[in-house]
C-alpha cells in the first residue's frame, strides 16, 4: 500500500504533510485540493512530517487536505517522439493543453501514444546486452532514434525475443530480456529515468576535443567551445545574451538542442516557437524544429517547477547522447535556477550563504555541469552532450555566488560586457576577460591542426595579442590625449580595432553574416592578420582613423557579401588599393 | 464587503505585529480573505490551526479581540464594461462616488498563459517620439519600464505615449502615487477627451503601503477581462513599481523572511516576474502591454529592485536631461527595447535598423570627443563634426518634445549623416547608402 498522508501546514509553495507511512527524500506525491491534484516533492523529512514544494500555486489549499505519495522520484518518460516538442519543466506537453491560460493540476503525457513508428530491429534473440544498449532505431526527424535497454537495469541481460521490422506504438511490447536467474522482462519503445541522476550507460568519459562549430566567429575563433564540452556567458541585462543563445542554438553544428528557458521571458520562447518551425537547419536543410527539444519554464510559472526545469532539460540531452549524437544543451538562465532554489531555502529556514543563497549552491552547480561530456558508449560509438548556460548576475556584478560558482564548474567562459553593450559591439563578449581553457587541451590543438592547418592556434593567439595592446593604447590616449602618445600608438589601435570590427563583431540579424562557417572565418583571420602584420606611413595620426575606417569598411562588407561572390571580390580588390596608398614595401 | 450570514466569527487574536495577525481557525482556505475589524486580510500561513493573516490597511488600533471572519475567497474584481471610466481603490471599491460595477465576480492574480498559446507581438505601438519609436520601437504586449529618478518628468511622457498609443482601453495602476499625480493623470486624460476608455485603480501616498500589492493584480485583471473577453489591445501604466517593491519588503520582513540583497525578499524577481509576464498578445488579437515606472536612487540600476526588473522587463526607457539643448531626452545608449527587432525593417522601413544603428554609434563617437574635450585635449576635424552632429540630433530627433512619423525619423537621420559625415565613415550596407543618401551632397 502507498504511503498517504494529510497537510498540517502551508507557507507559501512549502507545505507541511504528516505521512502514515515509509517516505523518501526527493519522492513526488499528490495534494488533493478541491478536486484537483497538485504535484509535489519532498525536499525535508522531520519524523512523520515530510516538508514538500509544490510545484503550482497552493491557493485554497487547507489543513486536513489528502496527499498520496507516489514512491518514485520525479521521473521524466524517454521514448520516440520527444524532439519538436514544447514541455513545460515537469515534461508536461504543453501543446496538448487546452485552452491559453494554464490550469492548475493539469498534466498532460509527454509523447504521443498513438503514432507508428517504423521499427527496425537492430539486436537479435541471443545477444548479450546491458543498460544503455541498442535494440533497436525507429527514425524521428531523420535521427536515428534508438530504442534501448532501460538505463534503470543492472547487470547483463539477455535478449530473449524481438519483435521484426514493422510499425508499433511506443506501448506495444517490442522485447522480451531475460537475466541469469531466467526471469522475463518484457520491454515497450520508453523507459523511464528519475531527473536529478545522471545516466551513466556509457564506457568512459575522455577530454572532449572535437571543436562545436556555433558560426560565431567570436566563440569559434576567437575561444572555442568543444563537443561535451562546457560554458557558460555572464552578462548584465542587454548585453544580448538572448540573442546570443538563439543565434548558438540555431547556427551549432548539433544534432539534437534541448534548450531550457528557465525563470525568463516568456517572449522569448514564443519568439523560438515561431521562428524555428520556419528556419532550416543550416547543417541539414530540414527545419530548425525537427531537431529541438523546448523546456519552457518561464518566469511567471511556477518556482519549484523551474528547478526541476534544468534537471528535465539535461535527462532528456543524456538520453540522446546515449543513442551516439550531438547534443547541444543550453540553459537560460542558470540564476534563476539558484533563484528558487534560495526561495525554498529560505521558507525552509535553513542558515543562507552569500546573498541568502543556500550553502551548498557550488555543490550543485558543479554536479549539474558535470553531466555534460563526451562519452565513448558501450558499443565504441561516441556522442556528446555540450552544455551552455546563460548566468544573469544581480547588478551585472560577476562576483555574485552564482556566477563565482559557476566560473568554478564551466570551462569556457564568455563574459558579455557593459560597455561592448553600449557601443553596439554586438556579440558583446570581452575578447581578453573571456577564456576557453579547450584551447590548452593537447588534443584540441592536435584536431584543429588537422581540420584547418597548425598556423591556426598561434595566429588566433597573436590577434588576442593585438586586441590586448589595443586595449591599453585606448586607455593611455585616453589619459594623455591623441597627441599626447607617437603615432604608433595610434595604429596600433586602429590594427587592434580592424579584428575587433571584422572579426569579433558580428550582425545576428543579417542574413550572411550572422553565420561564418570555419574555412571562412579562417580566411577572414588570415585576412586581417595579414593587414595587421604590414607597416604603414603616416605623418599625423589625424590621418590614421580616416584611413582604417575605409579598410574596415571593406572588410565589413565583405562579411556582408556571400563569400567568394562576384561582390565579396570586389571589396576585396578595392580593399588590395586602399592598402597600397600607404603601405610601406 | 459586507459581511454574509452564517459565517463563524473568531475573536481571539493570539499574536499582533506591525502588518500581520495569527489566530486558531480551522477549515481555512491557503490566500483566503478574511475581515478583521473590518479591514481587509488576506492568509499568508498556516501551521496546524494556527492561521496568519496579512492586513493589508495594517494593523493599527486591532485588538486581541477583534472580530475575524473568512470570507472563502480569495481577493477578486467584478469586471464588466462598466469599468470603463472608473476610478478605483486597491480593493477595486469606486472611488469616484459612482455606482458599484455589477459583473461577474473574478480572482485576481489568475494563472498564467500557456506559452504555446502566446503569439508572437508584431504591432508597432507609435508614440511619435524618435527617442521611442526610432531607437526603441514599442511593440504590443511588451511589457517596459521608465528607469526614472523620481525628479525625471515620467508621468508626463508616459501619460503622453498613452494618449498617442492608440490603445482600446488605458488602465492606470497607480501605486503611492502622490495624490498631486493622481489628479494629473485624471486631468490630461480628461482634457484628451480620453476617460471612457481609462480605469484607473489607484493607492496614493495617503493609503497604507500593504494595499499596494493588490493594485497591479487589480489592474491586470480587468486588462485580462478587456483582452481577452473583448479583444481589445489595452495598455496598463503601473506607476511607481518601486514602491511595490517596497511593500513587499515591507510584509517579508515581517514574516521572518531571510532578506538577500538590498534587504528584499529572495522571491523578488519571481514576484514582479508574475506581474510584468501578463503582458501579451493574445492569439484572437486582444493584447496587454505594460509600460510601467521603477523610480531610482540617483540612477543605481545596480539596486535589486531595477536590477531584477531590467531581467524581466523586455528593455528599460532612460530619461536624461540634455545640457546641451537644454531638453529632456530618451537616452540612447542606456535605453533599450528588446522587442524592436520584431517590428524595425520588418514592419518600417528597410534602412530603419542600420539608420538607427549608426546614428547612436556615431553619437556615440561625439561623447567620446565630449570627455576628451573637457580632459583639455585637441579635437580632431572628425570630433568636431561629431559635435555638431550630436547637437543636431539631440534636438531633432531624441527631444521628447519631437512628434513625428517614423520615415520622417529616418530621413532626418539620413540628412544629419549627409550633412557631418562621408559614406564611408557611417558603416551603413553599400545598398542602402546608394539608395538612400541625400543626392544633393
Amino acid at each position: 500500500m502507498s504511503t498517504k498522508g494529510k497537510v498540517k501546514g502551508i507557507i507559501a509553495n512549502l507545505v507541511i504533510v504528516e505521512a502514515d507511512g515509509p517516505v523518501s527524500q526527493n519522492e513526488i506525491c499528490y495534494l488533493e485540493t478541491m478536486g484537483t491534484k497538485l504535484m509535489a516533492e519532498i525536499i525535508k523529512v522531520i519524523g512523520a512530517n515530510a516538508y514538500v514544494q509544490v510545484f503550482e500555486s497552493t491557493r485554497g489549499l487547507k489543513i486536513g487536505d489528502v496527499v498520496e505519495f507516489t514512491g518514485h522520484m520525479l521521473e521524466v518518460v524517454l521514448g520516440p517522439g520527444i524532439l519538436s516538442r514544447n514541455y513545460d519543466g515537469l515534461q508536461n506537453d504543453l501543446d496538448k493543453m487546452e485552452g491559453v491560460f494554464l490550469k492548475r493540476g493539469d498534466y498532460t503525457y509527454p509523447l504521443d501514444v498513438d503514432k507508428l513508428w517504423d521499427f527496425t530491429p537492430l539486436a537479435i534473440p541471443g545477444d548479450e546486452v546491458v543498460a544503455g544498449s541498442w535494440l533497436a532505431q525507429v527514425p524521428e526527424n531523420g535521427q536515428p532514434h534508438k530504442i534501448m535497454v532501460p538505463f534503470v537495469l543492472n547487470g547483463k541481460y539477455t535478449v530473449k525475443s524481438i519483435v521484426g521490422k514493422g510499425q508499433y506504438n511506443i506501448n506495444e511490447q517490442i522485447a522480451v530480456l531475460i537475466d541469469h536467474d531466467g526471469n522475463e522482462l518484457p520491454l515497450t519503445m520508453i523507459q523511464k529515468w528519475p531527473v536529478k541522476k545522471a545516466i551513466k550507460a556509457y564506457r568512459e568519459k575522455p577530454r572532449p576535443f572535437r571543436l562545436l562549430e556555433t558560426g560565431v566567429r567570436i566563440i569559434d575563433t576567437i575561444n572555442p567551445i568543444v563537443e561535451g564540452g562546457t560554458g557558460f556567458i555572464p552578462g548584465p541585462f542587454g548585453t544580448g545574451k538572448t540573442v546570443l543563445q538563439h543565434a548558438i542554438s540555431k547556427q551549432a553544428e548539433a544534432d539534437i538542442v534541448v534548450i531550457a528557458a528557465c525563470g525568463e521571458r516568456a517572449n522569448e520562447v514564443v519568439e523560438i516557437f515561431t521562428e524555428f518551425p520556419e528556419l532550416e537547419d543550416p547543417h541539414t536543410g530540414r527545419k530548425l524544429m525537427e531537431r529541438t527539444v523546448i523546456i519552457a519554464n518561464t518566469s511567471n510559472m511556477p518556482v519549484a517547477s523551474r528547478e526541476a526545469s534544468v534537471y528535465t532539460a539535461m535527462t532528456i540531452s543524456e538520453y540522446y547522447r546515449s543513442m551516439g549524437l550531438k547534443v547541444l544543451m543550453m540553459a537560460d538562465s542558470t540564476s534563476r535556477w539558484a533563484q528558487a532554489l534560495r526561495e525554498m531555502s529560505n521558507r525552509l529556514e535553513e542558515l543562507p550563504g552569500q546573498d541568502a543563497f543556500p550553502m551548498d549552491l557550488s555543490a550543485i552547480i558543479a554536479n549539474f555541469y558535470s553531466r555534460a561530456g563526451y562519452v565513448f558508449l558501450n558499443n565504441g560509438k561516441t556522442g556528446s552532450v555540450t552544455f551552455i548556460g546563460t548566468v544573469s548576475p544581480a547588478g551585472g556584478n560577476l562576483k555574485e555566488p552564482v556566477t563565482e560558482s559557476t566560473k568554478k564548474a564551466a570551462r569556457c567562459f564568455y563574459a558579455l560586457q557593459q560597455s561592448r553593450a553600449d557601443s553596439k559591439r554586438y556579440p558583446a563578449i570581452n575578447p581578453i576577460d573571456s577564456y576557453s581553457k579547450y584551447l590548452e587541451y593537447p588534443e584540441f590543438e592536435e584536431y584543429i591542426e588537422k581540420r584547418i592547418g597548425s598556423k591556426w592556434i598561434p595566429m588566433v593567439n597573436e590577434a588576442k595579442t593585438i586586441l590586448q595592446r589595443g586595449m591599453e593604447v585606448s586607455e593611455q590616449i585616453d589619459i594623455l590625449g591623441d597627441d599626447g602618445v607617437p603615432i604608433d600608438y595610434h595604429l596600433k589601435l586602429w590594427k587592434s580595432e580592424i579584428i575587433d570590427f571584422v572579426i569579433l563583431q558580428q550582425d545576428a540579424f543579417d542574413k550572411i553574416d550572422m553565420l561564418t562557417p570555419l574555412e571562412r572565418q579562417q580566411y577572414m583571420l588570415e585576412k586581417v592578420m595579414e593587414i595587421c602584420n604590414l607597416d604603414f606611413t603616416f605623418d599625423t595620426f589625424t590621418e590614421i582613423s580616416g584611413y582604417f575606417k575605409r579598410i574596415i569598411n571593406n572588410l565589413r562588407q565583405m562579411n556582408y557579401s556571400d563569400f567568394e561572390s562576384e561582390k565579396f571580390v570586389g571589396y576585396e580588390n578595392e580593399l588590395k588599393n586602399i592598402i597600397k596608398e600607404r603601405e610601406v614595401a | 464587503m459586507a459581511t454574509k450570514a452564517f459565517q463563524k466569527i473568531y475573536t481571539k487574536i493570539t499574536q499582533i505585529t506591525k502588518a500581520t495577525c495569527s489566530l486558531k481557525a480551522t477549515g481555512i482556505g491557503n490566500e483566503e480573505l478574511a475581515e478583521v475589524n473590518g479591514r481587509l486580510a488576506q492568509v499568508v500561513k498556516i501551521i496546524g490551526d494556527e492561521v496568519t493573516l496579512q492586513i493589508f490597511g495594517g494593523t493599527e488600533g486591532i485588538p486581541t479581540n477583534a472580530e475575524v471572519t473568512f470570507l472563502g475567497k480569495s481577493p477578486t474584481l467584478k469586471v464588466g464594461e462598466q469599468l470603463a471610466g472608473r476610478f478605483f481603490n486597491a480593493y477595486g471599491d469606486p472611488i469616484d462616488g459612482g455606482p458599484q460595477i455589477e459583473g461577474e465576480e473574478r480572482e485576481i492574480g489568475g494563472p498564467s498563459v500557456n506559452p504555446v498559446r502566446r503569439k508572437q507581438p508584431s504591432e508597432l505601438i507609435a508614440t511619435g517620439i524618435a527617442g521611442i519609436d526610432l531607437n526603441n520601437t514599442l511593440v504590443s504586449g511588451q511589457k517596459i519600464p521608465f528607469f526614472a529618478d523620481p525628479d525625471q518628468p515620467f508621468n508626463q511622457v508616459m501619460a503622453m505615449v498613452a494618449l498617442r498609443a492608440k490603445a482600446d482601453k488605458i488602465i492606470l495602476g497607480g501605486m503611492g502615487l502622490t495624490n498631486d499625480d493622481y489628479l494629473f493623470y485624471r486631468q490630461v486624460f480628461d482634457n484628451a477627451g480620453a476617460l471612457d476608455r481609462i480605469i484607473s485603480f489607484v493607492n496614493t501616498t495617503e493609503n497604507p503601503p500593504v494595499e499596494r500589492l493588490l493594485v497591479p493584480d487589480m489592474a491586470l485583471t480587468a486588462a485580462e477581462y478587456f483582452a481577452v473577453d473583448k479583444n481589445e489591445s489595452v495598455l496598463v501604466l503601473l506607476t511607481d513599481m518601486t514602491l511595490y517593491a517596497d511593500a513587499l519588503s515591507i510584509v517579508s520582513n515581517r514574516m521572518d523572511q531571510i532578506p538577500s540583497k538590498d534587504s528584499m525578499p529572495g522571491s523578488l524577481y519571481s514576484d514582479l516576474a508574475k506581474i510584468y509576464e501578463k503582458a501579451v498578445q493574445f492569439p484572437s488579437g486582444g493584447s496587454i502591454t505594460i509600460i510601467a515606472v521603477t523610480t531610482l536612487s540617483g540612477g543605481d540600476i545596480t539596486h535589486s529592485i531595477p536590477d531584477n526588473t531590467g531581467y524581466i522587463t523586455e528593455g528599460q526607457l532612460f530619461l536624461r536631461r540634455d545640457t546641451d539643448i537644454s531638453k529632456v531626452i530618451v537616452d540612447p545608449f542606456r535605453s533599450l527595447s528588446r522587442l524592436k527587432q520584431l517590428v524595425i525593417g520588418i514592419k518600417t522601413r528597410e534602412d530603419h535598423p542600420q539608420v538607427m544603428n549608426a546614428l547612436i554609434r556615431l553619437f556615440a563617437d561625439a561623447a567620446n570627443a565630449k570627455t576628451k574635450m573637457e580632459n583639455g585635449f585637441d579635437l580632431s576635424e572628425y570630433d568636431q563634426r561629431t559635435l555638431t552632429f550630436a547637437k543636431e540630433y539631440s534636438r531633432n530627433l531624441l527631444a521628447i518634445d519631437v512628434n513625428i512619423s517614423i520615415d520622417e525619423m529616418l530621413d532626418r537621420g539620413w540628412s544629419l549623416l549627409a550633412k557631418n559625415f562621408k559614406k564611408e565613415e557611417v558603416g551603413i550596407r553599400q545598398a542602402l547608402v546608394d539608395k538612400y543618401w541625400p543626392k544633393s551632397n
